[in-house]
C-alpha cells in the first residue's frame, strides 16, 4: 500500500489528470462550465426511454441487474444463481431445480461476466450468458422474457472465472477454471499441487435455435490459474485466448508466490482444431457428475438432470491447437479488438499494456519460433508475437474495451482511471479518473466486431464518499463517460447492486420491441395449472393437499378452504389468469417457511406450506393489483391432525 | 363514524363476554356499516332513470373501441358459440357467472340491454370504455370499482364469446 502511494505520488508530477481529481478527492473537480450540458446528456425525461440496456453482473448477489444508459436507472434484478424471495425464484417448486448441483441445492453464487449472444461477431440480443464463479456454473438468460432459462454445472472446474464468453456465432460459451484442482478430484496432499493439479477449459456448445447448452469438450491444461478470456473474431475467429497467472503453480501464499515469474502466459486455443479432433472421435470420455437444469417456458417449470460423463481433451493430442504467448506480470484482462488482430493482456502488476498480434502469432507458429515449452505446450517467443506496448503511466491495468473507431479504453485499478489509447500507434489520447479503483469497464458491444462507442461505464470497486453514507456496507459505484468526442467526459455517477464485475450493453432498439408482455394462458402446459375458474379445486392425496387456485383482479378462486390438517403438506398452485401487460398477482400465506410467489399473467407457480398450528390462517395478494387489492385475500382452516373434516373449497358462497 | 364503529365493537364484545362463554348466535356482524354502500354509491349514469346501470337498456350505444358495426345472422352459429364458451371459461368466468351477479354482471340477457358492438368493445377495450363510455363508467361504480380486466382477446375470440352470449 505504501509502495502504491509512493507511485501515485510520482505520477502527480507528470499526469495532469491528478491535479484536479486525485485519489480520495471528492469528485467536485469534475464540475465546471460543461456541467449543465452533461446533465442533459444523462437526462431521460419522464416517460422517455433510455438508449441502451446495460446488464450488470450482480457479483456476490449471484444475480444480474438491468439498467438503462445513459440514465443509470435500474429496471430489474434477474435472479440467476441466488434464491430471490421477491419472485419466489429458487423457493417455488418450479424453480428449485434451477439451483440443483452435484453438491446438492446451492442457493447462491458469485456471478461475474455477462456476455450477449452474437451472430457474425455482432450482438444479436437473443440470450445473455453469465458465470457462477463459486460452484462452477454457466447460466443462459432469455432476452425476451428476461428470465433464467438454463444453468449447466461445469465439472473439473473451480472458481469458474475465465467465463462466460461467447464465440462469434455463439457456437460456444466458454468457461475456464481459475483454480486448478486434481482432475479427477481425489484425496491428495495440497503441497503436491505442482505437476499434479490441472486446469479445465470447457467449451459449451449452444444449440443455434433454442440455445440449449451442452459441454462439447474440456481441454485439460497445466495447473495454472486461467483468469479471463475472450474469443478471436474476424480473422482470428476459431481461436480463444485465456490469460493465466500462477504459472509458478504455487499452492500457498499466492499473493507472493504467484508473482515470481516475470512473465505468465496467454493461452491461445485453436478451438476449431479441437472441435474437428473430437468430431473425428478424439478425446477421452471421463466419468463426471454435473447438473443440467432447464426451465421450460410452456410448463413454467424447471427440470434438473445429472450428467455422468464429460469429454476431455489432452492438448498434446491435438498438435497445433494450443500455444502459450508470454505476457508480463500476471495478466488479468484478455481482450480482443474488433478486427481480431490485437490480443491485449493487461499485466496487473505492470504499468504497461502488452498487445500481441494475431498475424505475428500465426507467423511465429508457422516459423516454429518457440521459446521452450510448458508441459509439452509450445511457448512462442515474446518478441515475435508482440505488436506493441502502451506505456500509459497508469498502474494496475485490468480490462480493455473498444469503441469501433480505432480506440481502446483500459481501466487502471491502482491509479483509478480509464485511459484511452490508439490501436496501432499505442499512443495515449486521454485519461480520466474514476471513483474509485475501477475493475471492468463496458462499452455496449465493446467486445464484439461492432461496438456502439458512445458511452463507457466504469465499474468501480470502492465507493467511499461518492454518495450519502449508509454505514460500513455500500453498493458499488459506476461512472458513465461520454466517449463520442476526442476526450472522455465524465457525465454521471450511479450506484449498482451487489458487486458488478463485468457488464454487457446493447442498443435498446435490439431488445425492447421483442420483450415479452405476458404469457399466454392458452400456451400454459403446467400440470397443475388452473386455466379456467371452473378448474379451481382442492385435492387431497394422503398428506399432500394440492390447491389449484386462480387469480384475477381482485380475488382468489377459491378463497375459503377447509379440511387441511396439521402435518399436511399444502401445495398452492397459483395460476394468474390475467392476460394483460404488467398485472402480476402475488401470493403469501402466514407462516410459510419459503417466500412469496409473484405470478406473471398466464403463469403458474407453486409454493409449499406446511401448517404447524390449528387455526384459520389468511393468505393474500402481495402485489397492489387494483383498487380492490386490499380485498384480495382468503382463509385456510387448519384442523387438528386427528380431525375428520373433509376437504372443501368455495368462493363467494 | 370510526369512533361509533369502535365503540359499538367494544360494546358488542362486552355483550359477548356477559354471555358467560355461550356463543352468541342471534346477531352476526353489524348493521352500522350497511349504510356505507348506499351513501358512498355514486349516482347512476346521467340520463338514466333510477334503474341501475346493469339494468339500463341502451341498444343504440356502440361503445368506444375497434368495433363499429356488427351484423348478427338470424341463426346462431353453434360452432362459433361453442368456441366462445371455451374462451369464456378460460378468460371470463373468474368474474362473470351465468345467471348470477358476481364480480361483474351476468352475461345472460346482455344482448337485450346492449348492442353487440358495445359488448365486444367492452371485452376488447375495457380501459378506455370505463373512462369514456357513460354506461361502462356507471357499471364500474355499481360493481364496487372492480375493473374489467383486458384479457387480450383477439377480435375473432371476442366475436365468438358474443355468439356464445346469444345462446344464453
Amino acid at each position: 500500500m505504501k509502495k502504491y502511494t509512493y507511485l501515485v505520488l510520482g505520477f502527480l508530477g507528470f499526469a495532469a489528470l491528478l491535479t484536479s481529481c486525485g485519489n480520495g478527492n471528492q469528485g467536485k473537480g469534475s464540475s465546471g462550465a460543461l456541467n449543465s450540458s452533461n446533465a442533459e446528456k444523462v437526462y431521460v425525461a419522464p416517460g422517455e426511454h433510455d438508449e441502451f440496456y446495460a446488464f450488470m453482473s450482480g457479483g456476490y448477489s449471484g444475480n444480474l441487474t438491468v439498467y438503462g444508459l445513459p440514465s443509470g436507472r435500474m429496471f430489474k434484478e434477474i435472479p440467476v444463481f441466488s434464491q430471490f424471495p421477491t419472485s419466489g425464484y429458487g423457493y417455488s417448486e418450479e424453480t428449485k431445480p434451477m439451483l440443483n448441483t452435484s453438491h446438492g441445492f446451492v442457493p447462491w453464487d458469485d456471478s461475474h461476466h455477462p456476455d450477449i449472444s452474437q451472430t457474425n461477431g455482432e450482438l444479436d440480443g437473443r440470450w445473455i450468458f453469465i458465470n457462477g464463479n463459486n460452484t462452477p456454473r454457466i447460466a443462459r438468460i432469455s432476452l425476451t422474457t428476461f428470465e433464467t432459462e438454463e444453468i449447466i454445472e461445469v465439472p473439473n472446474s473451480a472458481g469458474n472465472h475465465s467465463s462466460s464468453f461467447v464465440t462469434e456465432n455463439s457456437e460456444y460459451v466458454v468457461a475456464g477454471t481459475r483454480f486448478s484442482v486434481p482432475i479427477p478430484q481425489r484425496d491428495m496432499p495440497i503441497n503436491e499441487y505442482k505437476g499434479n493439479f490441472q486446469g479445465a477449459l470447457s467449451f459449451i456448445s449452444v444449440e443455434p435455435e433454442h440455445g440449449q447448452m451442452d459441454i462439447k469438450f474440456q481441454i485439460i491444461m497445466p495447473g495454472f490459474n486461467y483468469d479471463l478470456s475472450h474469443p478471436g473474431r474476424g480473422k482470428s475467429h476459431g481461436w480463444f485466448f485465456f490469460t493465466t497467472y500462477n504459472t509458478e503453480e504455487a499452492s500457498t501464499l499466492q499473493e507472493v508466490n504467484s508473482s515470481q515469474n516475470d512473465k505468465d502466459f496467454i493461452a491461445a486455443i485453436n478451438w476449431k482444431k479441437v472441435e474437428e479432433f473430437v468430431n473425428n472421435g478424439g478425446g477421452t470420455k471421463m466419468p463426471a457428475n454435473y447438473a443440467h437444469n432447464v426451465y421450460d417456458e410452456s410448463t413454467h417449470t424447471a427440470t434438473s438432470t445429472m450428467k455422468k460423463e464429460v469429454l476431455t481433451v489432452n492438448p498434446l493430442d491435438v498438435p497445433g491447437a494450443v500455444f502459450f504467448l508470454p505476457t508480463p506480470k500476471s495478466p488479468h484482462g484478455c481482450d480482443v479488438d474488433p478486427s481480431g488482430e490485437y490480443i491485449i493482456g493487461n499485466g496487473k502488476l505492470s504499468a504497461d499494456l502488452t498487445i500481441h498480434s494475431f498475424d505475428n502469432m500465426i507467423a511465429a507458429i508457422e516459423g516454429k519460433k518457440f521459446d521452450g515449452e510448458a508441459y509439452g505446450i509450445p511457448i512462442l517467443k515474446f518478441e515475435d508475437v508482440l505488436a506493441g506496448t502502451v506505456k500509459s503511466g497508469g498502474l494496475g491495468p485490468l480490462h480493455t474495451e473498444f469503441d469501433g473507431k480505432g480506440n481502446a479504453y483500459t481501466t487502471f485499478f491502482i491509479s483509478s482511471e480509464v485511459v484511452k489509447w490508439k490501436l496501432g500507434t499505442w499512443e495515449v489520447i486521454d485519461r480520466k479518473p474514476t471513483y474509485y479503483s475501477v475493475g471492468h469497464l463496458m462499452i455496449p458491444g465493446g467486445n464484439s466486431r461492432k461496438p456502439f462507442g458512445k458511452y463507457v461505464v466504469a465499474l468501480n470497486k470502492i465507493t467511499k464518499d461518492r454518495y450519502l453514507p449508509v454505514g460500513p456496507e455500500m453498493e458499488h459505484s459506476a461512472q458513465i463517460y461520454d466517449i463520442s468526442g476526442e476526450k472522455m467526459e465524465l457525465l454521471y455517477d450511479f450506484p449498482t447492486h451487489g458487486e458488478p464485475h463485468y457488464a454487457a450493453g446493447i442498443p435498446a432498439e435490439l431488445l425492447a420491441p421483442k420483450s415479452k408482455k405476458f404469457y399466454k394462458l392458452s400456451e400454459n402446459k403446467h400440470p397443475y395449472a388452473t386455466l379456467g375458474a371452473n378448474d379451481a379445486k382442492v385435492v387431497r392425496e394422503g398428506k399432500d393437499v394440492h390447491i389449484y387456485m386462480s387469480t384475477i383482479r381482485s380475488h382468489f378462486t377459491p378463497d375459503n378452504i377447509e379440511g387441511v390438517k396439521v402435518g399436511d403438506k399444502v401445495y398452492f398452485h397459483i395460476t394468474n389468469q390475467e392476460q394483460d401487460f404488467d398485472v402480476p398477482h402475488g401470493f403469501a400465506v402466514i407462516g410459510a417457511n419459503t417466500s412469496e410467489l409473484l405470478v406473471m399473467p398466464g403463469q403458474t407457480k407453486t409454493i409449499i406450506w406446511e401448517p404447524k398450528q390449528v387455526g384459520v390462517w389468511p393468505f393474500y395478494c402481495t402485489d397492489f393489483c387494483s383498487a380492490l387489492h386490499q380485498e384480495m385475500q382468503g382463509y385456510v382452516r387448519v384442523s387438528p391432525a386427528s380431525s375428520n373434516i373433509e376437504i372443501s373449497w368455495s368462493l363467494g358462497d | 363514524m370510526k369512533i361509533i364503529f369502535k365503540s359499538s365493537a367494544v360494546l358488542f364484545s362486552v355483550l359477548m363476554m356477559s354471555c358467560g362463554g355461550k356463543e352468541e348466535k342471534k346477531k352476526e356482524g353489524f348493521s352500522v356499516d350497511r349504510a356505507k354502500t348506499t351513501t358512498e354509491q355514486p349516482a347512476p349514469a346521467p340520463e338514466a332513470t333510477s334503474t341501475r346501470a346493469s339494468e339500463t337498456v341502451d341498444l343504440a350505444n356502440k361503445g368506444v373501441g375497434p368495433i363499429t358495426s356488427i351484423t348478427l345472422a338470424a341463426d346462431i352459429d353453434q360452432e362459433m358459440a361453442k368456441k366462445g364458451e371455451e374462451i369464456y371459461g378460460q378468460m371470463c368466468l373468474a368474474c362473470h357467472r351465468v345467471g348470477k351477479k358476481f364480480i361483474g354482471p351476468a352475461p345472460n340477457g346482455v344482448l337485450g340491454r346492449r348492442s353487440p358492438e358495445w359488448v365486444m368493445n367492452m371485452i376488447l377495450n375495457p380501459e378506455v370504455m370505463v373512462k369514456e363510455d357513460p354506461l361502462a363508467k356507471a357499471l364500474l361504480a355499481e360493481f364496487n370499482g372492480a375493473p374489467m380486466a383486458n384479457q387480450s382477446l383477439t377480435e375473432e375470440q371476442a366475436r365468438a364469446v358474443l355468439e356464445y352470449f346469444r345462446t344464453l
